[in-house]
């Protein structure tokens, strides 16, 4: 019949209409400034740099390697490093990025600049309201206002954040069996051979084990175990040595790929 | 106490036009009159903006404008002041004077129909014997604005725009009398007072509205469908359709003279809306004889409000016309069936008092329906194109 398909029209339309006031299920609008739908775990934007701790300059993971600045496609990453080295979070001298900028006016959010980050010091924000009326300093954002702490990582991104603090609680863990291990050898040979006066084992091994601030909280045989099946298997999803919490020394990549001694892990200073 | 309450602003002129020398009451009447029509339109069109996009808005299950005001109710006020501060731009090539005249004459002609319609008893500007004649005369002579305006922007979608705009008012223009045509012949009088006068007596509490007759009923869908297309609403937006002539004819205005045509829209909405409510849903006649207490201007606007919101409905509901089928439609279907209802309205008139007419007059319309409809509808079925080459 002629007309009925616009009555069929009609009648949908006004059930919408009537509808949109009683049912909530309708009404998807979220009326964005005053509510907010939760983002998604995998959201990101621009990364930002994570610091342990409650100071922001103190606790920050990054170490100046640059090799976020190498690796960002687009070049929107600029890093100076500092002349002199600072106490770290955990008491480690470390040399620090005395300047870190991001512009992100360039960053196409590729997160390249956290794959490579062997110290997981560089990691992707969520923020959006980045809206600024200046276009070059305004969105050129520094250290400073890069720094987030670990508990803001851990809300934003909760699986991958605890991924993180685990893997960084095992590096802890073998470091921590490495150097005792060490000091155990270079006590072992200090006995042996003692007339011979060459310290250079024993020395290098005995700040390592003074760094450590407290024991693992593992046993020490577990923890030997674990060293050594983490030595065997090297096949660890994202193997980068760093920084716990409260972690020990922090290393390079390079120095993991010599770390064969365990003295020589405590050397402690990034070569990249 | 309801008679004054009825009569207020009649009452209220008069008491005014009692502080005036008896020379001067005349004129300045009208002026009060005039005031009064050209104030309450566009207050009503601002109001049916944000009703409509509240509504269109629910419709398509969204909450509409929402952030002015409360409830968004202040929306008008913001649009208006954004395209009176916005930039006023006159293409080089357009014909200037033209391009100025056209939104003008638009608005002047669509606010000339509200002279004769009655918005309630005694409320009628001019109570001329031709007023029907009068308003069409008036709603023709939009279609010369349209074409002005798409004709002096020297602009091919306006020109596109204005010629379908033409093309369409003309087609509907010819369903719009033809469907009104009925009930000056059932009431013998060009004059919209007598109209709704002929229409203002009940039976059983009902009353005699035209659209309560088979004749009047089919007259009334087929002026609701040209009114329609008349004031270029959806589905026959096809002069302005964004989708493939930017906005049409007003393509090339901007600012104040933009809002002007915006206005002249809603307005020509609101006057063939008050004319159809005039002719067949009687006019400022309460609907029931026991609620006639409530002030006759009251049940007007009311009725206008009502095919306001159904304007809007059909606007969220309809998808638009082709313009094939849109010329199809108003000839093939609109008109047939408009020329058939002046005959059954003369078959009513003739054929006495007594319920053999209802039948007989039904049944020739349902019939004209259902076979105008089927031949309308069939699908044509086009085979495999063949070809032939010359050897």
């Amino acid at each position: 019949m002629l007309g009925d398909g616009i009555l069929k029209g009609l009648a949908e339309t006004a059930k919408n209409f009537a509808g949109s006031f009683v049912s909530k299920e309708r009404m998807t609008t979220v009326e964005y400034p005053e509510e907010r739908l939760p983002l998604p775990e995998a959201a990101r934007n621009f990364p930002f740099l994570v610091y342990d701790g409650d100071d922001w300059e103190k606790g920050l993971r990054c170490v100046a390697c640059q090799i976020c600045e190498k690796e960002c496609p687009p070049k929107c990453i600029y890093i100076e490093k500092s002349k002199d080295k600072k106490p770290d979070y955990v008491g480690k001298p470390q040399i620090y990025p005395a300047k870190f900028d991001i512009d992100i006016s360039v960053c196409m959010s590729c997160q390249i600049c956290v794959e490579v980050c062997p110290f997981e010091a560089i990691k992707m924000n969520t923020e959006f309201e980045l809206a600024t009326d200046d276009r070059f300093d305004g969105l050129l954002l520094d250290r400073k206002q890069l720094a987030r702490s670990n508990e803001y990582y851990h809300q934003i991104h909760p699986t991958e954040a605890s991924e993180v603090d685990a893997r960084l609680a095992e590096e802890k863990a073998k470091v921590e069996a490495k150097a005792k291990a060490a000091a155990e050898a270079a006590a072992a040979k200090a006995v042996t051979a003692p007339a011979t006066g060459a310290p250079a084992v024993p020395d290098a091994a005995k700040p390592a084990a003074q760094a450590e601030p407290k024991p693992a909280p593992t046993t020490k045989a577990a923890e030997v175990a674990k060293a050594s099946a983490m030595a065997t298997a090297p096949a660890a999803p994202k193997p980068v040595p760093g920084t716990g919490t409260d972690g020990p020394a922090p290393m390079t990549t390079e120095d993991r790929k010599n770390a064969e001694t365990p003295a020589k892990t405590n050397e402690g200073e990034p070569k990249a | 106490m309801i008679e004054r309450l009825d009569q207020i602003f009649v009452l209220l002129k008069h008491w005014l036009l009692g502080y005036l020398p008896e020379s001067w009451q005349t004129p300045v009447g009208v002026i009060i009159s005039v005031a009064c029509i050209v104030g309450l339109y566009p207050a009503l069109f601002a109001v049916t903006t944000v009703l409509e996009r509240k509504g269109v808005g629910r419709i398509q299950n969204r909450l509409g404008p929402n952030r002015v005001g409360p409830y968004g109710i202040l929306q008008p006020m913001a649009d208006g002041i954004k395209s009176l501060t916005k930039e006023d731009i006159v293409p080089t090539s357009a014909d200037a004077v033209v391009h100025f005249l056209a939104p003008i004459i638009l608005v002047v002609t669509v606010f000339m129909g509200f002279a004769v319609l009655p918005m309630g008893r005694n409320m009628v500007l001019v109570d001329m014997d031709a007023g029907l004649l009068f308003y069409f005369a008036m709603g023709a002579s939009t279609e010369l604005s349209v074409f002005m305006a798409g004709w002096s922007s020297r602009n091919k979608y306006s020109l596109l725009g204005a010629m379908r705009a033409v093309a369409q008012m003309i087609s509907y223009e010819v369903a719009l009398l033809l469907s009104s045509v009925v009930i000056v012949m059932m009431t013998g009088s060009l004059s919209l007072v007598k109209i709704v006068e002929a229409q203002n007596h009940y039976s059983y509490g009902l009353p005699h509205w035209y659209i309560f007759t088979p004749w009047g009923f089919a007259a009334f869908i087929m002026y609701a469908i040209a009114g329609t297309a008349e004031t270029n609403r959806s589905p026959f937006d096809l002069p302005e359709g964004e989708s493939e002539l930017v906005a049409g004819y007003h393509t090339e205005y901007s600012g104040f003279k933009f809002a002007l045509f915006f206005l002249g829209e809603y307005v020509a909405m609101f006057s063939i809306s008050g004319l159809g409510s005039t002719l067949f849903l009687g006019g400022w006649m309460a609907p029931l004889s026991g609620l006639q207490f409530i002030p006759s201007w009251i049940w007007f606007f009311g009725k206008l409000f009502v095919s306001m919101c159904v304007f809007i409905w059909l606007r969220g509901t309809l998808p638009r016309l082709r313009q094939d089928q849109l010329m199809n439609f108003a000839w093939k279907f609109v008109l047939p069936m408009c020329l058939l209802n002046l005959f059954v309205a003369a078959l009513w008139r003739f054929m006495g008092d007594g319920w053999l007419r209802w039948i007989v007059c039904s049944a020739i319309l349902i019939v004209a329906y259902f076979s105008i409809g089927r031949e309308g509808m069939r699908r044509k079925h086009f085979g495999p194109r063949s070809y032939r080459y010359a050897a």
